[in-house]
């Protein structure tokens, strides 16, 4: 992840959360990973959040595929009070908005079809520069975990 | 995959716990959730039947600390035992770091232990792992009860590539926390070779 695209992504998010009245906008790996948030994550479990999301996806993923489909890429989710809707942008990350009665789902999903057309960009464009960067950059230097030592490692289980 | 943060600072690494039905996945990781300190770990979900059984998964997200300056975040998840949730336990392997397979000691279970293993194989394989390059720990689970098949014995049947073996009670904790640093240590070991 680079910089620049960090801040383009976060940029986006940032607008999503603002142009659909949204709570919380989260973008998650398929694997689970958070990737960036924006609205107010206090008292939100966002690793939790992030694991159950993927595993949401994965799942439903699965049900696609058995009924011949290639994928769900909406999926939305109505509480009494908090609605979750969630989406998958390039087919590789996981946007979710949490939204109350102060949005509605069409303008949520208006708003979500324009900034999944950004974060795609973002993400092409991102995928472009590690792969023309992986070359050099393993020449560049090395990952800072080419000296880890067992000491290291033990370290951490030293409680 | 290794989820590396370079501009937080952070490593996140999926380990996930195997075995056949019963034979103690969700008993490690609650042992693992009880004794941690509340600030380096997140909740405990499980996603279970009312019967305790693991309907899909559970999910534990523990800090250890910092290593060369990054701070590495483990993402524990067991898979259900049950065979017939075959279709869950694929996609819970997916992006994994590093397996634990737990077996069962009880002479009764010998079967199920070896399916499980074959199913493990079989299922990486398809998500393009292979169990024997994979970061990969065995233990020896319920040593404590009567019927436990001597270690050597259940050692020769499920042990593959001489992966690191422990026994464990982990009802107690017993070799709980041993198997744990053994799979972290094997999966940072592995960040070294990229």
């Amino acid at each position: 992840m680079y910089e620049e695209e960090y801040v383009q992504i976060k940029d986006t998010l940032q607008r999503l959360q603002v142009d659909s009245n949204a709570k919380i906008v989260f973008l998650v790996d398929k694997n689970g990973q958070q990737i960036a948030a924006h609205g107010d994550m206090r008292g939100l479990d966002a690793t939790s959040l992030a694991s159950l999301t993927a595993g949401n996806v994965a799942a439903t993923d699965g049900l696609a595929k058995l009924i011949g489909e290639k994928e769900f890429s909406i999926l939305f989710h109505e509480g009494e009070k908090d609605n979750i809707h969630i989406s998958l942008v390039a087919q590789r990350v996981i946007l979710v908005v949490i939204f109350d009665d102060r949005s509605s789902l069409g303008l949520v999903r208006l708003r979500v079809k324009k900034a999944s057309q950004e974060l795609e960009k973002i993400f092409e464009q991102l995928l472009k520069k590690a792969e023309a960067d992986r070359g050099a950059l393993a020449n560049r230097f090395d990952s800072p975990f080419a000296e880890i030592t067992d000491e290291d490692i033990d370290s951490l289980f030293s409680e | 995959m290794t989820f590396i943060n370079y501009a937080a600072r952070e490593i996140n690494c999926k380990i996930v716990y195997y075995g056949p039905g019963l034979c103690g996945k969700t008993t490690n990781l609650q042992w693992i959730y009880d004794k941690t300190n509340p600030q380096a770990k997140g909740k405990l979900i499980s996603l279970a039947t009312e019967t305790d059984r693991t309907l899909f998964f559970d999910f534990l997200p523990l800090d250890l600390g910092q290593v060369r300056g990054f701070k590495t975040r483990f993402h524990l998840y067991t898979v259900p035992g049950q065979v017939f949730y075959d279709a869950s336990r694929k996609l819970i392997l997916k992006g994994v770091d590093g397996v634990v397979f737990i077996a069962d000691s009880q002479d009764a279970r010998m079967e199920a232990n070896a399916e499980s293993l074959q199913n493990l194989e079989k299922n990486l394989k398809e998500q393009g792992y292979d169990l024997k390059v994979i970061p990969y720990v065995l233990q020896m689970n319920k040593r404590d009860l009567p019927t436990a098949v001597p270690a050597e014995d259940m050692y020769r049947q499920l042990n593959i590539k001489g992966e690191p073996t422990f026994e464990a009670v982990a009802m107690n904790g017993t070799g709980v926390f041993d198997t744990l640093k053994a799979v972290a240590k094997l999966v940072l070991t592995e960040l070294k070779k990229k």
